[in-house]
């Protein structure tokens, strides 16, 4: 049933003058909706707005000709370069983990199924300090493997290796996470129809499942690829921060910030910051889309029942 | 682990082969390095460490001001999200978006932005001076931190529960007579629960474990603006790989409780959401 | 207490879903608001409840003008099609749940309480689903607990919107009387809305049927099945058979055959109008030889003999179905097998003929 939910406390333009007094039977008062409405917006105000505002002015704080110079000099476009290396690598090997972990999930039962499920949350109860930090007592001079790298000349820590690594070890849920609900919503019923008429594993999986999961699947890359490009707390202790050489965009604007260089900083924020809007914007849309198929696909019962 | 497969759908080996050596070699094996390593320490030196002052202080800034920053996500995501799902009013879609930005932003980025805000001659900082309040480079200044990074979990977790609560509910209450106030009371709250107390736990478990959004704004002054994940920077920095073990043990040992403690949460919210 | 609705207009953007009604229901009536869906039968109910606010009109309740009351204030008693109880309170909590959330003053004591709400489950035969959760009670308790809770307050008025759609056939059959007893105990006015005409006829005392936001016709059961007043009121209740005729000479001839017809708007019709002519399945004799008084050749296609009456399926020569239902007796009298070649004819004059 349409409900009239009026405007802040205006109602519905076809009212006569008597009935503006009389409000929906579940709606609160005006004064209630205001309040309310406002301290929303007033909290979102102050803890989003003026920061997404802030990384801007900051960084157009000395002149358009400043930020240009910021982004474009040779350190930003190393750290760029890392970065774009970083997220390329990382985000494709975790997509097939995310098809394979989803695939497994979602289509069979097994013991332990629980256990691998919250396995692959384990980055989210990591802090991202300690999820660098293990990569260097595996990898570090002193870590477990360190003699056998040493020997073989192999640099892992304080190299791109370990930026990679623990990018990926940051990142892998993410996919993931994204495929199981929309696998286990889509069912197998098609890939058992595809299976009947012949197709094999591969082909059922490439021309049922992945059409029908492009959504969570497209989302799931956007997601993770924002991630692996603005990870900072684990890069940080991975990459030793030797400038031009270990710096991601995100460890570039700390050691600029450090070094009072504050307008180059919120420059190249700024561009890690439009990454994230863009993001949020592809999750707008993507999400949009899913919400959209799953309405095509429910049933025609529910809507029957609200129309009278 | 043999798989009683629901059907005849191919490929258990390969995918549960390749799930499991992946999450061993990038996850697994890192991870079992902290146990490994603060076992060759020795119980007393693994002691010494975690009840020394300077790591106390920072359990108890990093709970207290985790748990500030999600008591304060709490109240006010449960706001916001209300005004998402209840009213309308122009630029909605844009400031529901906008909800996920602490989720999409680089922490670096949140970090030197909000100590660029809050600092003395920062916009609010500015703001704040004349009434005697200084939040960057305080305890508070870290609670702001912790709240900006944690503000998308209550809003994200009660909103699919809001939107999904029958009106019929509350038109109910109403036909029975109930005030707007105590239907909120006894009604809506009550289903509403179990979402804010998930959103709560994960916006406190993020917290504990947040870096990089708290680095610039504390300061990092020992005994005074340290939390956890800063003090085992430091520790790293200073090449006390022991010390930082032992403490990044405690903290991991924490998050796997609260990680169990937050799905078996949402596992049953999910199941009374499902049921009636 | 009485209900009056006058002139309602309701519109929800472009679809208009209730134009101009206007309806009166007595004290202790039960009323039933029959009609397809998009009809407006809920929407009405929901604007009795103050759930709803229309756009134009009004609504008087025990004579009071009531339109701009709120929902509170109004002391209807209402029934959701899905329930709508307190998933996390106990049975108990929420038949008592109208009772706690009275203004301090008018608050019955928590023993007044406890009294009522027993009784309440004593009546509904629930009386072991106090402590138990809404989950863990069928569908057809769950409505009698929902019931029970509307009841609770002493509503002046109880409005049911398709209260029993969601059960099973049988459950449904055992709420209807359920709810025709409750009635008669309780002397309460009574509104329900359904699309099943079965339940409306079966239920009610008086039914009212909707259509497009219209009120086709309102009376008894027995007046809306016999002497239904529009062709939508014909064809909605019960079965009914529809054919195509022509006005001549105050006579209706269906395909050349003249129906003697008494009734309906044919009388008032030109020659050469075209009319359609309802005839009840049970209205229609089969016999072996044409009569002259105007009957038509049909084939038996199929014959129902399963049930109180046997139910036979025929086609005319033209294509047309027909349906009819006589007594087992007679069928053994024609001895009717499917292939036979019959006639068809209008028994008594109560076939319904209205001009197109």
């Amino acid at each position: 049933m349409p409900q009239d939910e009026a405007v802040f406390g205006r109602p519905p333009v076809s009212y006569g003058d008597a009935r503006a007094r009389m409000r929906h039977a579940t709606s609160e008062a005006a004064w209630a909706r205001i309040l309310i409405a406002g301290t929303a917006l007033l909290f979102l105000g102050v803890f989003l707005i003026i920061p997404l505002v802030a990384v801007f002015t900051e960084a157009l704080r000395q002149g358009v000709r400043v930020y240009i110079a910021a982004i474009t000099n040779a350190e930003a476009r190393s750290a760029i370069r890392l970065t774009l290396l970083t997220a390329s690598i990382a985000v494709p090997l975790n997509v097939v983990f995310g098809l394979a972990a989803s695939w497994a999930i979602t289509r069979f039962e097994f013991r332990g199924k629980n256990l691998l499920t919250t396995l692959i949350d384990l980055p989210f109860a990591v802090s991202p300090v300690i999820s660098g930090m293990i990569f260097v007592l595996l990898f570090g001079a002193q870590g477990l493997l360190g003699d056998w790298l040493a020997a073989h000349d192999l640099r892992i820590i304080f190299a791109v290796p370990g930026i990679v690594m623990a990018t990926i070890f940051v990142t892998f849920p993410f996919v993931a996470r994204e495929l199981i609900p929309v696998m286990e919503a889509a069912g197998t019923e098609e890939e058992q129809a595809a299976l009947t008429l012949g197709a094999s594993g591969w082909q059922a999986f490439f021309r049922i499942t992945l059409p029908n999961v492009k959504w969570g699947l497209l989302y799931g890359v956007v997601i993770c690829n924002a991630r692996a490009m603005g990870e900072f707390g684990a890069v940080s202790v991975v990459s030793g921060h030797i400038r031009g050489l270990t710096n991601t965009m995100p460890l570039y604007v700390e050691i600029l910030y450090n070094d009072y260089d504050f307008a180059a900083s919120f420059a190249v924020a700024s561009l890690l910051t439009s990454l994230a809007l863009v993001t949020m914007v592809a999750k707008r849309i993507v999400g949009g889309s899913i919400r959209y198929e799953a309405l095509l696909e429910g049933t025609g019962d529910e809507m029957e029942h609200k129309a009278v | 682990m043999k798989a009683r497969s629901r059907n005849v759908i191919p490929g258990f080996g390969l995918t549960m082969g390749y799930t499991i050596v992946y999450l061993s070699l990038i996850a697994l094996i890192p991870l079992s390095t902290i146990f490994l390593k603060t076992a060759g320490m020795g119980w007393h030196r693994f002691w010494t460490v975690i009840v020394s002052p300077r790591v106390v202080a920072a359990y108890e800034l990093s709970i207290g001001a985790s748990l500030a920053g999600a008591i304060i996500n709490s109240v006010f995501g449960f706001i916001v999200a209300w005004t998402l799902v209840r009213y309308r009013f122009p630029a909605k879609s844009i400031v529901d978006s906008l909800v996920d930005l602490p989720f999409a932003l680089p922490a670096s980025v949140a970090g030197i932005t909000l100590t660029a805000i809050y600092s003395e001659n920062g916009w609010i900082g500015r703001l704040l001076k004349p009434l005697g309040m200084k939040v960057a480079f305080t305890p508070l200044g870290v609670i702001v931190a912790l709240t900006f990074i944690g503000l998308p979990f209550v809003v994200r977790t009660v909103q699919p529960v809001l939107q999904d609560l029958e009106r019929e509910l509350e038109e109910a209450a109403a036909t029975l007579g109930a005030s707007r106030l105590q239907t909120f009371r006894r009604v809506i709250a009550p289903a509403l629960m179990p979402a804010v107390i998930t959103g709560f736990a994960l916006a406190f478990a993020r917290a504990l474990g947040e870096y990089g959004s708290v680095v610039f704004i504390s300061g990092n002054m020992p005994m005074h603006t340290e939390v956890l994940p800063l003090l085992i920077m430091a520790k790293l920095e200073q090449f006390d790989y022991q010390g930082a073990t032992a403490i990044a043990l405690v903290m991991l040992v924490t998050s796997f409780a609260m990680l169990f403690l937050i799905n078996l949460l949402q596992r049953r919210s999910a199941v009374r959401h499902a049921a009636g | 207490m009485s209900i009056e609705v006058s002139n309602i207009r309701k519109a929800f953007g472009s679809f208009v879903a209730l134009d101009g009604m206007s309806l009166k229901i007595e004290t202790g009536e039960l009323v039933a608001l029959l009609g397809p869906s998009g009809s407006g039968k809920t929407t009405l109910l929901r604007i009795i409840a103050g759930l709803e606010i229309p756009d134009s009109g009004a609504v008087h309740l025990g004579g009071m003008e009531a339109t701009e009351r709120s929902t509170q204030e109004r002391g209807v008693g209402f029934v959701f099609q899905h329930y709508a109880l307190f998933r996390h309170m106990t049975v108990f909590e929420n038949v008592a749940f109208g009772l706690r959330v009275r203004p301090r003053r008018s608050r019955p004591s928590g023993d007044q309480i406890r009294a009522r709400v027993n009784e309440l489950l004593k009546l509904m035969q629930l009386e072991w689903a106090g402590p138990r959760y809404p989950s863990q009670l069928s569908g057809g308790q769950r409505q009698r607990v929902a019931l029970a809770r509307a009841l609770a307050v002493e509503p002046r008025v109880l409005l049911l919107d398709e209260p029993f759609g969601a059960l099973d056939a049988k459950v449904r059959e055992e709420l209807r009387q359920w709810l025709r007893r409750l009635h008669e105990e309780l002397h309460l006015t009574g509104v329900f809305v359904t699309h099943d005409q079965e339940e409306a006829l079966e239920v009610a005392t008086r039914v009212a049927v909707l259509n497009n936001g219209r009120i086709e016709q309102v009376g008894t059961p027995e007046e809306l099945y016999h002497r239904p007043a529009t062709p939508f009121v014909s064809g909605f209740l019960g079965n009914v058979n529809l054919f195509h005729g022509r006005i001549q000479d105050g006579r209706v001839y269906i395909r050349g055959m003249p129906i003697s017809v008494h009734n309906g708007e044919a009388r008032k019709g030109a020659d050469g109008d075209r009319a359609m002519v309802y005839v009840r399945p049970h209205l229609l004799d089969i016999q072996l030889v044409p009569n002259g008084k105007g009957s038509f050749p049909a084939t038996v296609l199929h014959i129902n003999a399963a049930g109180p009456r046997v139910k036979v399926e025929l086609t005319t020569q033209w294509g047309d179905a027909v349906r009819v239902e006589i007594d087992h007796d007679r069928m053994l009298e024609l001895k009717l097998k499917p292939d036979a070649r019959v006639y068809l004819s209008p028994r008594e004059n109560r076939v319904f003929t209205y001009q197109i």
